[in-house]
């Protein structure tokens, strides 16, 4: 009886402690891409601000998903949700979800050729050629042109890309698909696509390791992957006619180049965009907020939360390698902070 | 005299001579209603789960219907989805590590059963039973970076050099695809097969080995001869557990196995495997016919592993029947 009583009295105690756990938590899902920033800066504004926000990088997708059925107050995306999935969110839950870009990310081709040690630069043509499997010889005119100087072998090119479903793709694929309008009809874009030719790996991590592995290969990883790992990578040719090897100066300013063609809801693809040393496979990551919240509080903190990430918060994303927004796109955010309600 | 029969006839409540409410209160009744439905719950959550994945695979199947079964193509955007290259995938890698695994895994069962001195078998059982228990990832990350190097470098070409004439053999040597994933899996299911096989081959009784002995039977003949074949059940029992596993291992084939949806006569060519595919797409995939294709494809792979188990069990009912099931004297 008296062990009955005591573990009783242990588990009444063990939900008084929950219930005095009432500070505010808010719960967000989706994109792994940003997901170190993202990190650091909840971590950041909960020391500045106290409350908690809870994030699961669970992959776009799913945070659509989420933030569509309820089970999270926000999500984030890596592509912009499309009108379906827009009508969708406004049929279960009454009203509109706001798009709030926060860095910017690029995607970068990486690949391993023996012997060939230096950057490559990659046309448009070639990339598409090589991925809808029209060119398969590393030594085709449409690469070697790029590369005068460069001794590519006569060895059959081995095509690597992401097997799980991904915003890296997208932005590839979306990049595809602005420049080969053979991909667009045959393939088009999307976080999974039918790939032509190539073997799959599974996130950035897989598609690294199979490059390594294999001879001869050439696939593609978020510019800020490459960077940390030290994974080298060539450059692109821009819309401008310039070769461009990612770095952050040149995704912001890919970003800066599509500024006045913005639209109101942010919804922007920005690959191949305008601008001398724009960086073409760039890309924003967005938040996906509610139009409107039931929860006062929960909506002011996060409010707070996006206001401060693209103003403060944009000074912590050097340091992880995330390009910051340029500032007539914080300035536009600002404004359309003030649309959820 | 000793039968190899498992089945021990049910001892069902003596009819009659007892009331209901006596065997109530003695524990018998309760313990056989109490374990009757733990019983009955595994074949309820099968049953629940069968009907969970068709309920939320009803869009692609209207949508397709058999053809999900006959089409090759797998487009995400096109939403067109077909089965073939997975069900392709998922077979083919299952019996590459079946034909390497049974071999070595009764051979292995047979050394440390019968041939190995005691002071060896322990041991290297405890090893066996350790390797039976890491995790499928870290056999991905040997495949990775251990089995696809060799196999590119090494296996592959000397196949090619020297078996290349069989299209079995034929295509670029990437050091990934099938053949490399049933070897992964082979790796995996092992010790299973060595586990299992070796304690059933210590439970034959000893009489049978003396008898064949004792006929002047050498100790190769009387293990091969009559050992094995008497602990026979038990052994495809230990098959069918390797057979399991191979089919649903999701992690480790899809770090080696290319994650291409093709079908190829080569096993060096690239392939997928339904559980694979789940995997890598599953929590992306934006779309109900897209999530439903994922689901759909769940259900087919639970209804292959019911038809291979269902068949594998017909074989050996019948094999049985006409050996009766005992050891040839």
């Amino acid at each position: 009886m008296r062990r009955i009583t005591g573990m009783l009295l242990f588990v009444l105690a063990l939900g008084g402690l929950a219930l005095a756990q009432n500070a505010l938590l808010i719960n967000g899902a989706g994109a792994t891409f940003p997901y170190p920033i993202y990190s650091k800066w909840f971590d950041e504004y909960h020391k500045a601000n106290g409350s908690q926000i809870n994030y699961q990088s669970v992959g776009s997708g799913a945070g659509i998903k989420q933030v569509t059925e309820g089970t999270v107050d926000f999500g984030a995306s890596d592509g912009p949700m499309n009108d379906d999935q827009i009508k969708a969110y406004k049929a279960k839950n009454g009203s509109g979800i706001l798009h709030f870009p926060t860095v910017l990310g690029a995607v970068v081709p990486t690949y391993n050729i023996p012997g060939v040690n230096v950057a490559l630069n990659f046309t448009p043509e070639a990339l598409s050629g090589i991925f809808l499997g029209r060119i398969s010889k590393w030594n085709d005119p449409a690469i070697a042109g790029a590369n005068k100087g460069v001794n590519l072998p006569a060895n059959d090119i081995v095509v690597i890309h992401r097997s799980d479903g991904s915003g890296t793709t997208y932005i590839w694929t979306d990049y595809l698909s602005k420049v080969n309008p053979d991909w667009k009809d045959k393939v088009s874009k999307g976080t999974s696509v039918n790939w032509p030719v190539g073997l799959g790996g599974k996130g950035n991590e897989g598609v690294t390791g199979l490059i390594k592995q294999t001879p001869n290969s050439i696939g593609y990883v978020e510019l800020i992957y490459a960077a940390q790992n030290k994974v080298p990578y060539g450059s692109v040719k821009n819309a401008a006619g310039t070769f461009v090897k990612a770095d952050l100066a040149s995704v912001t300013e890919a970003a800066a180049g599509s500024v006045k063609t913005i639209p109101d809801d942010f919804r922007v693809s920005i690959t191949n965009a305008p601008g001398k040393n724009a960086y073409p496979i760039s890309s924003f990551t967005w938040l996906l907020i509610p139009e409107k919240f039931k929860d006062a509080a929960k909506r002011d903190v996060l409010k707070g939360f996006v206001k401060w990430a693209i103003t403060d918060g944009q000074g912590l994303t050097e340091n992880l390698s995330y390009a910051k927004l340029p500032k007539e796109v914080v300035d536009k955010e600002l404004k359309a902070i003030s649309k959820i309600q | 005299m000793a039968t190899s029969s498992i089945n021990v006839p049910n001892a069902g409540p003596v009819a009659g001579s007892r009331s209901f409410l006596s065997r109530l209160r003695d524990g018998d009744e309760i313990a056989r209603v109490v374990t009757f439905l733990f019983a009955a719950s595994v074949v309820l959550i099968s049953l629940l789960l069968v009907v969970e994945l068709w309920m939320q695979s009803t869009l692609p199947r209207h949508k397709f219907g058999f053809s999900f079964f006959l089409t090759r193509v797998w487009d995400p955007i096109a939403e067109q989805f077909g089965a073939l290259p997975f069900i392709y995938g998922t077979l083919v890698t299952a019996a590459v590590a079946l034909l390497i695994a049974v071999p070595l895994g009764i051979g292995a069962a047979i050394f440390l059963a019968e041939l190995a001195p005691q002071k060896l078998s322990d041991p290297l059982q405890f090893f066996i039973d350790l390797l039976a228990a890491v995790p499928s990832v870290i056999y991905g990350l040997l495949g990775v970076f251990f089995v696809i190097p060799i196999m590119r470098q090494w296996v592959q070409p000397a196949l090619k050099s020297t078996l290349g004439f069989l299209p079995l053999f034929q295509g670029p040597a990437y050091g990934i695809g099938f053949l490399t994933a049933g070897v992964v899996l082979a790796i995996m299911v092992i010790p299973y097969i060595i586990s299992v096989s070796r304690e059933v081959l210590l439970s034959v009784p000893r009489d049978q080995r003396e008898a064949a002995l004792a006929l002047g039977s050498t100790r190769w003949e009387s293990t091969w001869k009559v050992v094995v074949p008497f602990a026979r059940t038990g052994i495809m029992g230990s098959i069918f557990l390797a057979l399991a596993r191979a089919l649903g291992e999701t992690m480790a084939v899809t770090m080696v196995i290319g994650n291409t949806p093709t079908i190829s006569a080569s096993l060096f060519s690239p392939g997928y495997s339904i559980a694979a595919v789940i995997a890598n797409e599953f929590t992306e995939a934006t779309g109900d016919l897209y999530l439903g294709a994922l689901i759909e494809l769940g259900l087919v792979l639970f209804l292959l592993t019911f038809i291979l188990n269902g068949l594998a069990r017909l074989m050996m009912l019948l094999t049985t029947q006409r050996g009766s099931g005992t050891a040839q004297a």
